[in-house]
């Protein structure tokens, strides 16, 4: 059941008044004649909502984010980018409400727009907010080492740009929610595709001044996240519980695609202007980045994308000298939050073409340089002291097997063979290039998760419930497996609920590559702490020890006996004395209790003394230190050098998350990934105008790549688990992605060879392709982009 | 992205489209599968009063090959896609469709509905104009056929009278010993074309003869380059030839800038692909 389908009586439904301007002073809103309008139930402006239209929360504050600037609910004075909300429209039905949007009588007066990042911090530029100086929100620098010193002795330095530009997760499913307030329960639901159903609850009690007891928040099935729903406080999330509450009716908001565009955050634009300092044989002395990091109007987010990106800067090799800072850019588009990657392909992006410039520099092959600098197998764990992951965590590579992942990747390839196809190829309009990249991914992001595992005592369903979320990453057979395995249950008992703050009081959300570390860590602990009271339980009702038990297919047996023993299902029932024998095939059970001896069942306490009837658990996971994924990708592309064309002919990955607990899962995790790798390279790119409007904001215009464009993928595993959680693991989320625009970069360079043509900027299309080979100049030099 | 309040007729003849059609004056659309209207009315850009939905329409999906090809308006793009007759008779046309959206898309998407909306991207128009088709339109005054040469009239545009209904294209025979070829560039498989060029000719003693060059996204409309096929009339089809073809077309092309590409990027495609349909269209004529 999708938000869409939530079966509410009568639900309104919402359409929202937007900015058409992209930066405006609001002279007025003239809301009267859509009050008028048939169907309508109410119209909210920014004064109809009082006290209401406060600041939207700044979710993480930072010491170096030194001007924060939220939005309010609905605008007031001004506007600051094209899609902010300026009223709300309830009416029957969104075709009503839609009908009444075009009564409403905006008079906006336009004022400068700030889109470019790099005129946002020239001097004298135009401002987003004109109470601060200037358009950087914060800058922060971290310093690893002693670049200083590296660059001063370093014999080749050499000094780039690199740039990827906007994009968006695009879920299938857009988002939306429905909202009911229960004026006698005084009582909040809403149900809402989002990734994080706890930090919304509170967050909505926090804005209502309400207790988070008195707010459900519940995620549905929910099509496709991918960051953009792992964001909250949207306005939305505000505004629609307000109008059920004012209401009392319940009401619906499903955002459409048109309106996905402006009304859910974007990713991905960042300028990194990079120094790299090396020896004659290309082993890497120092890095300096210093980058630009677009946030959009608003920084709701804070700077954590910028702190992400900073955090895996050096990826997979030793670098031991690092500076890294990057500032905070206000412009008059939408906010820029996280999406699939989270700035870990912007630094992977700038790592791996900046390493490729030094190969090319000192005469070496791509492979080369990396094995050079690779971090070696006996140098974990590798620390970066002085760099921190967004987490606050010190940067320290926890596993891996670099040159191993390499070495398997080289030889999937086949490298000199492709040379041979590459070269028979040379003379026609239809081009062959290989391009590598490696990667590494800070995952299991803090805080914590939690689990609460029950065997129910009338079915013996073992029942999984947790807080963190799903938009189709396969939770419930992961957390199956984890939840059976560990217990000794029989997978097909095993029962997973999440996505709902009444189910489970405490949790955090699914983002950051982090369920399978946080989540599945909480529900192996909750499972352990069942498995060993039911052994404990077992061994009196047995009259054995518990060292004599194992436990297998949801049965406790006597090792060597396997006629004596008992199903978790007996042991949950006899766990639970409930005096009263209706269950026929349990009253015998039922009446012992787990206290009883055996041969006394009428006789004695039913519960050892002060023990919890039951057979559950909660417990939780807190990880003390980021796990660390990697992998290395290597594609082969065909270039039409006549229409610029480019096409993925072969997509290799060696993947390395830890322990793998489901192939088939995370293979589908890493191909997902790879295709919106595939879009950001070669398709995706929000291209906003000079005047703040999106000039293809629709699924016919904003370009995502289609089953025939994306590669089949050839995936290979490496299993080196992390010795930082139980079960092995490290996220898997959004490592396929990362790589991919340096991978196509580097491929569509060695495709080009033969024009010099050097790749600094993603993503690129075919007339860029063709200007790039236009712009070549045989005679030497370099066309770069 | 709901579209604003319309009437909505099904009519289950075609007079009574026909009648509905002309009481509607210019306030009234035709719905022919809906591929592109529909999006349209739901991004309110379309805003008809009255809509007249041709699906229950009889008799005007017909697939007729007798010497000429005769196809119904409201065939859709699938069934032509997949139809044998039409893959060894108008193979060009079963090969264009292929590009046309995705499965879905045609299966709802319509031949007359995609040449009526006259997309100067779109696959349906090019080849109705590079194989010659004739276009009958009905409407209550009675019949006409409008050569495709004369049918397109700028973007979105046709010659068809707020009054008529397009109710069949027809093909004619293929000559003998003609060849054909269909490039198409999109930046994704199934949009629509940033440019697309067709082409056929006949090939005698190694000459070209009755060379029809049309390209698509390069102007206002799908366009014959006329420059083109007189040069080539009587040429071989040779080095010479295809760097000449290049540069007629490039300047007889005059597509416009967009997000997408721009003008200059789809002067060079254009020329580009329709030396290839010219490659492909020889080819065979060849090899018969």
């Amino acid at each position: 059941m999708y938000v869409d389908d939530v079966p509410v009586r009568d639900p309104l439904e919402v359409v929202f008044v937007r900015s058409p301007h992209a930066h405006a002073r609001i002279r007025s809103v003239g809301l009267d004649a859509a009050r008028a309008m048939p169907g309508v139930v109410a119209v909210y402006g920014a004064a109809d909502l009082g006290e209401l239209n406060r600041w939207l929360p700044l979710l993480f504050p930072h010491p170096h984010l030194t001007e924060p600037r939220t939005q309010l609910p609905l605008a007031t004075d001004k506007v600051f980018y094209a899609g902010q909300i300026i009223a709300m429209i309830v009416a029957v039905d969104r075709y009503a409400a839609e009908d009444a949007r075009e009564r409403v009588e905006l008079d906006l007066e336009p004022l400068p727009v700030v889109v470019d990042l790099e005129a946002a911090v020239a001097d004298g530029a135009d401002q987003v907010h004109d109470d601060m100086a200037g358009n950087v929100s914060g800058h922060i620098v971290q310093t690893v080492g002693d670049p200083d010193a590296a660059f001063r002795d370093a014999p080749v330095i050499l000094k780039h740009r690199y740039i990827l530009e906007r994009s968006a997760a695009m879920p299938m499913e857009t988002r939306g929610m429905v909202a009911e307030w229960d004026a006698r329960q005084e009582q909040l639901t809403l149900w809402n595709a989002t990734q994080v159903v706890h930090p919304l609850r509170a967050g909505l009690a926090q804005f209502y001044g309400i207790p988070e007891s008195r707010i459900r928040v519940v995620a549905p099935d929910t099509g496709g996240g991918f960051g953009v729903k792992g964001f909250f406080m949207y306005p939305e999330e505000v505004l629609v519980p307000l109008a059920a509450r004012d209401l009392r009716r319940p009401v619906k908001w499903i955002e459409d695609r048109v309106e996905h565009f402006t009304a859910s955050h974007h990713e991905r634009t960042q300028i990194h202007d990079i120094e790299i300092a090396a020896t004659e044989d290309g082993v890497v002395l120092g890095l300096r980045d210093e980058f630009l990091l677009e946030t959009g109007a608003f920084v709701p987010y804070g700077l954590e994308l910028g702190r992400i990106t900073a955090g895996q800067v050096g990826a997979a090799y030793r670098i031991p000298n690092i500076h890294v800072g990057f500032r905070g850019v206000y412009t008059n588009t939408v906010v820029c939050t996280p999406y699939r990657g989270a700035g870990r392909p912007h630094m992977c992006f700038v790592t791996e073409r900046a390493l490729d410039d030094v190969a090319r520099a000192v005469g070496i092959d791509p492979f080369e340089v990396r094995r050079r600098n690779f971090v070696g197998d006996h140098e974990f764990p590798y620390r970066r002291d002085g760099l921190v992951t967004a987490d606050g965590y010190t940067v320290i590579l926890d596993s891996g097997s670099y040159f191993e992942q390499l070495k398997m990747l080289e030889d999937a390839l086949d490298v000199p063979a492709f040379r041979d196809r590459q070269a028979a190829a040379g003379g026609t309009s239809k081009l062959l290039g290989l391009g590598m990249a490696c990667y590494v991914e800070s995952t299991g992001g803090g805080p914590y998760e939690g689990a609460h595992v029950v065997v129910e005592p009338g079915s013996g369903t073992v029942r999984v419930t947790t807080g963190f979320t799903d938009q189709g990453q396969s939770h419930k057979t992961t957390l199956a497996q984890v939840a059976a395995e560990r217990l000794g249950a029989d997978l097909a008992d095993v029962v997973v609920e999440f996505g709902d703050t009444a189910a489970f009081r405490w949790g955090i959300g699914t983002y950051a590559s982090r369920g399978a570390v946080q989540g599945a860590n909480a529900v192996d602990r909750a499972a352990e702490t069942v498995r060993a009271k039911a052994l404990r339980l077992a061994a009196n009702m047995l009259e054995v020890a518990e060292a004599d038990l194992t436990i297998e297919d949801g049965r406790v047996s006597v090792k060597g006996s396997p006629d004596s023993s008992v199903t978790l299902r007996q042991i949950a029932k006899a766990s639970k004395p409930d005096r009263y024998g209706f269950d026929t095939d349990q009253a015998a059970l039922a009446a012992f209790g787990p206290a009883r001896p055996r041969e006394l069942s009428d006789q004695g306490p039913a519960l050892p003394g002060n023990d919890a009837p039951g057979l559950e658990a909660s417990e939780f996971f807190s990880s003390q230190n980021a796990t660390w994924s990697s992998g290395s990708h290597a594609a082969i592309v065909e270039v039409d050098t006549e229409t610029g064309e480019a096409r993925i002919l072969r997509y290799v990955v060696v993947h390395d998350c830890g322990k793998v607990i489901n192939p088939l899962i995370v293979d589908g995790q890493v191909i997902g990934g790879v295709a919106q790798g595939v879009g950001g390279s070669l398709y995706e790119r929000l291209a906003y105008d000079p005047q703040g409007q999106i000039q293809n904001a629709s699924l016919m215009d904003f370009l995502m790549p289609y089953a025939t464009e994306v590669p089949g993928v050839e995936l290979l595993h490496l299993e080196t688990p992390t010795p930082l959680n139980a079960l092995g693991v490290k996220g898997t989320g959004e490592g396929g992605a990362i790589p991919v625009p340096a991978v196509t970069a580097a491929a569509l360079e060695d495709a080009l060879s033969q024009f010099d043509v050097i790749i600094r900027r993603m993503p690129l299309d075919p007339e860029e392709i063709l200007d790039l080979i236009a712009a070549s100049n045989p005679q030497g030099g370099e066309a770069e982009t | 992205m709901k579209p604003p309040p319309f009437d909505y007729h099904a009519p289950d003849s075609l007079d009574e489209a026909k009648s509905l059609l002309r009481d509607a004056g210019d306030e009234g659309k035709l719905l022919a599968g809906g591929q592109s209207l529909v999006p349209l009315m739901n991004l309110r850009l379309a805003r008809p009063a009255v809509l007249i939905d041709l699906r229950r329409v009889p008799g005007l999906d017909g697939i007729e090959a007798n010497g000429e090809v005769r196809i119904g308006a409201m065939a859709r793009h699938g069934r032509i896609q997949h139809s044998a007759e039409l893959q060894s008779r108008v193979p060009m046309l079963t090969e264009a469709m292929r590009h046309v959206g995705h499965p879905a898309i045609r299966n709802r998407g319509t031949l007359g509905g995609s040449i009526a909306h006259a997309d100067p991207s779109a696959e349906a128009p090019l080849v109705a104009l590079a194989l010659g088709a004739e276009l009958i339109a009905a409407s209550s005054g009675g019949n006409r056929s409008i050569p495709g040469d004369g049918f397109f009239d700028g973007p979105f545009m046709t010659v068809l009278a707020d009054d008529e209904v397009l109710t069949e294209i027809v093909f004619p025979a293929a000559p003998a010993g003609s060849g054909w070829g269909f490039h198409e560039v999109a930046r994704a498989h199934g949009d629509f074309a940033l440019v697309a060029a067709a082409a056929v000719a006949v090939v005698e003693d190694g000459r070209l003869r009755d060379v029809r060059l049309a390209i698509a996204g390069a102007a206002d409309r799908p366009t014959r380059i006329g420059a083109a096929e007189s040069a080539l009339e009587g040429a071989a089809w040779d080095e010479k030839a295809r760097a000449h073809l290049g540069g007629v077309v490039r300047d007889a092309v005059s597509p416009a800038s967009d997000s997408h590409a721009s003008a200059d990027y789809r002067k060079s495609v254009a020329a580009a692909l329709a030396v290839r349909a010219l490659d492909d269209a020889t080819r065979q004529a060849i090899a018969g």
